[in-house]
């Protein structure tokens, strides 16, 4: 055991110097990213570079408090009065909020401005690890799963309320924590499999999606009766003639029927093979349970056939510009896919090695927009290449593994979950922000934490990160 | 239990890899392997600088230019490149209001992240005066720089409001149009809007290459990419410069409208709205299209073609018409005339004339009982079952002369005007409860008929065609701008051509029958000419009687047909027919006689403004 004087020796440097690097890159990327020649100073307070510079020292502060005043014990037994007085300000922010690029998701007191929404991740956080922290939790347990799912819901729902995709997605990302603590792993592969197949649909056909799921299906047979290559090969050599279906229907005697649709003939073959696959499973000798299986098939098939309604209906017309534009369904490089087609020009402009600090045409002309918030990669991308983004990556990576592994070592199940939920809001914020530069994710407004310009996010993921940083000292007590 | 939660760190880690890969992937993907985004970040770099196209010309009949070119400036600021400079004297040379320079740059100054680099209009359409001083002392305000821009000039200050104006585009013209571009100029109302399309030209454009401050560089591979501009072609309009210019010049302080068409053609000589617009303003419409949409005269307003008046006695002529092809008159049918017609309580004036008359002698007298009995004589034909039948007939006929329908000009906005139909007596009176003596007033051209003076000089053109007329336009027939070829056909009205001979020398009788035997029109006279005319007045509501003539010279081959129209000046012998006489002697004559001087003169300076309603509103505003 170490006094509590010596244990700030155990601080862990990797984390705080990951940390370092990452907001010293930022602010000098904030810089280049509103570079005007006319008034070249980086510490100048009329410029984007100065006020995250004055954001830096606050912060600062915030972080000597947390590192070296406040008593650890004092997040969890205030964490209540935290999620409520955050969860005020998230109802408060949709009556009071000043509207910013569509959602209201600011409040301005005075000059000054900040997003509740921000904060809400630290107190959820600390409020999901203070319920599963508890004695006895289980998360098979419904109650405790209930509890769980409503602590999280709260904030996101209020969230999705101003609207806020972006933020809201975050949330989606407690689910990694929650598999960490016990929730089935089966959760998180039928996600996946919902956004493979809406994704499938919307870019091919419902019949290319049916024919996916029916290779799951058999994939996932293959891992019940522990004979997955099998499977493959069976599976593969039933798909491969299906899939041709459509092209057959489109002969001249049978134009009819294609107009009538070919995804309803695939649907008929697969329904008669996963028929026959269950006759056997039932007459063979060591049958296997294939209910859920074919439960998930046909909630997958309905849900399939509702894509284009969920699509048309349910989202609005900028979510579907965007969707539609990252799926190449459209090609609108002017509207909906402006931003994205400029910000891969200037990353891809970028090459290896970068066109140098602060000689980026790209981001110079103000091609992309929100070049200091959301879109501060392009101009990393540009100015320092592959090599700085890949840097950055790997910062990003360093960091978010060494709090997972941090978190790992602790006896104190509270503390390992907030360290989970802290890796999941960076991951989220870090994959979303930089997948949507680079086009492999629809464009929603959400930061790249400790690099884009934003005093609010900047000091939340501060707080965020050295709250852990300095839970973590506890197990050097 | 342990092991499966370190099994479950285990997966997330390498899922987190998993993700992290994909992401290089996609970077090694963009920054390493697709060139095409290289080439794009080329394109952005360099910078398209329209060059816009000369707008085409729009020339009259006779190859003079009624709308050309010239050059006016435009000052550009670049308000990043710009320094501290003398507010003043770039005041002086522009007449400026220094606050309000400092107030536009109050507005660069706050918007300077989103104007970053880039150029802005600073002032428009600067005189070459003060364009030249500006060049001399430009060295005193860097940053501002000088671009000529074309900008239109007129030949004439005549057609006004037939040319229409150029102006730049609005942005709702700019949604419904995505061929242009925020900035381009495009041709509004009259003959600019519709030859948009062969005025405009093409655009093209310069491409420079500039650095990373934005600074223009180079002209890119030395101009070979850069695209020049295709400068718009010629329109020939029908109009005659001249012509049209002396119309206005006669219908200068009246209210009202003069069109004059070449029969054989069907074109358009001249087209004379009045109150109209002086050129000058039309260059510069922008600053002056508040006083010109407010003016209670709506000098914007072609009365030519959107003012459906009623026509008062001309309409004789084609009720005359009708009456020869149904048979109930003959060229020597005689009526009686009392000082008018009378039928128990019901009295249609008229003057004091020889009685009886026969048909042309009605004419040359413009006799309303004769109108009235011939009316009733159509209407009350026994061979049509009811009036309703003989109504629609007449009906018909009159629309076959083109009134009560657009003509189909080449002209925008033109209106059908009216003729009245067995639903309008019907709604008035109740069905079954009005007889031919209730629509007594068309036979003289009065009650529910509307025409604008474009129907009138087309009526004027085919009694000149004997019988048929091209449909009146604008726009010239020419290789580089072909006319619709429903322009070069003869419309027939459903009146046999033979009958006309009748009605036109009733019409030469009218004009060139010496004075003192009750002809109507002998002040439109001209030695030699053998004008044939038939004057009008038109009673309105409004005030004084409308004055009108249609006319049209020679009798034989003829080459002008003429319909003048003013509003509330009184008979159409005192003001119409002088003026359509006027305009006829001036184009077939090319001057006008010594001894119609004094005419000449009495109508340049007869001032009728004050009788229409306009005029009492434009009062009541002043005080």
């Amino acid at each position: 055991m170490t006094s509590e004087r010596n244990i700030y020796r155990k601080i862990d440097w990797i984390m705080v110097g990951c940390y370092l690097l990452l907001i010293i890159f930022g602010w000098v990327n904030i810089y280049a990213s509103s570079y005007e020649v006319e008034s070249a100073n980086i510490f100048s307070l009329h410029q984007r570079s100065g006020m995250q510079m004055l954001w830096i020292g606050i912060t600062t502060i915030a972080i000597a408090l947390i590192l070296f005043v406040i008593n650890p014990r004092f997040y969890f037994s205030f964490t209540w009065w935290f999620y409520l007085f955050v969860v005020l300000l998230l109802i408060a922010v949709l009556v009071v909020g000043k509207e910013v690029n569509g959602s209201k998701s600011w409040i301005a007191i005075g000059g000054f401005r900040f997003q509740p929404s921000e904060f809400s991740k630290i107190t959820t956080s600390l409020a999901l690890a203070s319920i599963i922290g508890r004695y006895n939790f289980k998360i098979s347990n419904l109650p405790d799963l209930a509890k769980v799912l409503i602590t999280i819901l709260i904030p996101a729902g209020l969230i999705i309320l101003e609207p806020d995709a972006g933020t809201m997605m975050v949330y989606c990302g407690f689910v990694f924590m929650l598999y960490r603590e016990g929730l089935t792993g089966w959760i998180i592969s039928f996600a996946l499999m919902i956004v493979l197949l809406f994704v499938l649909t919307l870019k091919f056909t419902p019949g290319t999606a049916i024919l996916v799921l029916l290779g799951i299906y058999g994939v996932m047979k293959g891992v019940l009766e522990k004979k997955v290559a099998e499977h493959v090969l069976l599976y593969g050599a039933i798909i491969t003639p299906l899939a041709f279906i459509p092209k057959l229907l489109k002969l001249e005697p049978l134009h009819k029927l294609y107009e009538f649709g070919p995804q309803y003939f695939i649907l008929f073959f697969c329904v008669v093979v996963i028929a026959v696959s269950l006759f056997l499973n039932k007459r063979s000798n060591r049958p296997v349970n294939l209910k859920y299986l074919v439960m998930t098939f046909v909630c997958s098939t309905l849900f399939i056939f509702s894509v284009q309604m969920i699509f048309d209906k349910v989202l609005k017309e900028h979510h579907r510009d965007r969707i539609e534009n990252l799926l190449g369904i459209t090609q609108d490089l002017k509207g909906a896919g402006y931003n994205v087609h400029q910000s891969k020009i200037a990353i891809g402009s970028g090459g290896f090695s970068g066109k140098g600090y602060l000689q980026g045409t790209q981001t110079k002309f103000k091609f992309v927009p929100e070049q200091s918030t959301d879109f501060i990669f392009c101009t990393i991308g540009e100015e320092w290449g592959f090599l700085g983004s890949l840097g950055l990556l790997a910062l990003f990576f360093t960091l978010i593994l060494r709090i997972i592994h941090n978190a790992e070592k602790h006896t104190d199940r509270s503390i390992r979950v907030y360290g989970y939920c802290v890796a999941c809001c960076l991951f989220m914020h870090v994959f979303i922000n930089i997948s949507m530069t680079i086009g492999l994710f629809p464009v929603v407004g959400i930061p790249l934490p400790f690099i884009s310009y934003g005093g609010t996010s900047f000091l939340s993921f501060s707080i965020l990160l050295f709250i852990f940083i300095r839970l973590d000292l506890e197990r050097w007590k | 239990m342990g092991e499966q939660y370190g099994n479950k760190h285990r997966i997330l880690v390498i899922g987190l890899i998993a993700v992290f890969m994909i992401l290089v992937f996609q970077l090694i993907n963009l920054q390493l392997i697709d060139e095409s985004y290289k080439i794009n970040a080329e394109n952005n770099a360099l910078r398209y600088q329209t060059r816009y196209p000369v707008r085409g010309l729009i020339l009259d009949r006779n190859g003079k230019v009624l709308v050309g070119n010239t050059n006016s400036y435009d000052i550009i600021v670049t308000p990043y490149d710009v320094k501290p400079f003398d507010t003043l004297a770039l005041c002086q040379i522009f007449t400026l209001d220094p606050t309000e320079v400092k107030e536009t740059f109050r507005y660069y100054r706050k918007y300077r992240t989103r104007i970053g680099y880039q150029s802005r209009v600073f002032l428009k359409n600067v005189s070459y005066a003060q364009y030249s001083l500006f060049i001399e002392k430009k060295h005193k305000f860097p940053g501002f720089s000088a671009t000529p821009r074309s900008i239109r000039s007129y030949g004439y200050n005549a057609g006004g409001n037939l040319l229409g104006y150029v102006t730049e585009a609005d942005p709702v013209f700019l949604k419904k149009h995505p061929e242009y571009s925020a900035g381009d100029y495009i041709g509004k109302t009259g003959l600019e809007e519709v030859c948009e399309a062969t005025l405009r030209g093409e655009k093209g454009y310069d491409i420079y290459l500039r650095d990373a401050n934005n600074r223009i560089q180079a002209h890119y591979e030395n101009g070979e990419y850069d695209k020049p501009a295709v400068p718009g072609k010629n329109v020939v309009s029908t109009i005659d410069a001249e012509l049209q210019h002396y119309g206005e010049h006669l219908m200068q302080n009246k209210v009202g409208s003069i069109v004059a068409i070449e029969p054989s053609s069907g074109e358009i000589l001249a087209m004379v709205s009045s109150p109209g617009i002086n050129v000058d303003i039309l260059a510069d419409i922008g600053a002056n299209y508040k006083s010109i949409s407010t003016d209670p005269f709506k000098p914007m307003y072609n009365r030519a073609v959107m003012s459906p008046q009623p026509p008062g006695s001309v309409f004789k002529l084609v009720n005359a018409l009708i009456g020869l092809q149904e048979g109930v008159i003959s060229e020597s049918t005689e009526f009686g005339c009392r000082n008018g017609y009378h039928v128990g309580n019901l009295t249609v004036g008229c003057h004091s004339h020889p009685s009886p008359v026969d048909l042309k002698e009605s004419i040359m007298m413009s006799c309303n009982a004769y109108y009235c009995y011939l009316l009733r004589e159509i209407l009350d034909n026994s061979k049509y079952n009811n009036i309703e039948q003989s109504f629609t007939k007449w009906r018909e006929y009159v629309q076959s002369f083109g009134f009560g329908l657009k003509l189909g000009s080449d002209f925008p906005s033109e209106k059908g005007g009216f003729v009245p139909s067995v639903e309008t007596y019907n709604k008035v009176h109740g069905k079954g409860r009005w007889k031919s003596l209730s629509v007594i007033s068309l036979s003289i051209g009065q009650g529910e008929l509307g025409c604008t003076p474009l129907h009138l000089a087309n009526l004027a053109a085919t009694l000149a065609n004997r019988g048929y007329y091209y449909i009146p336009h604008i726009i010239k027939d020419t290789d580089t701008l072909r006319i619709d070829d429903k322009y070069k056909e003869r419309h027939y009205t459903m009146v046999d051509t033979t009958y006309f001979k009748t009605v036109v020398d009733g019409m030469e009788m009218a004009v060139n029958t010496p004075p003192g035997r009750g002809a109507t029109a002998t002040i439109a006279a001209v030695d030699s000419l053998s004008i044939c005319g038939k004057t009008g007045t038109a009673q309105n509501p409004h005030g004084d009687d409308h004055s009108v003539f249609i006319c049209f010279a020679p009798k034989d081959n003829p080459k002008i047909a003429v319909a003048v129209y003013m509003e509330n000046a009184g008979f159409g012998a005192t003001w119409a027919a002088p003026t359509a006489s006027l305009l006829v002697e001036q184009y077939l004559n090319g001057e006008i006689s010594p001894k119609r001087k004094w005419l000449e003169d009495r109508i340049v300076n007869g001032f009728l403004l004050d009788k229409v309603p306009a005029w009492k509103r434009l009062q009541e505003r002043k005080q």
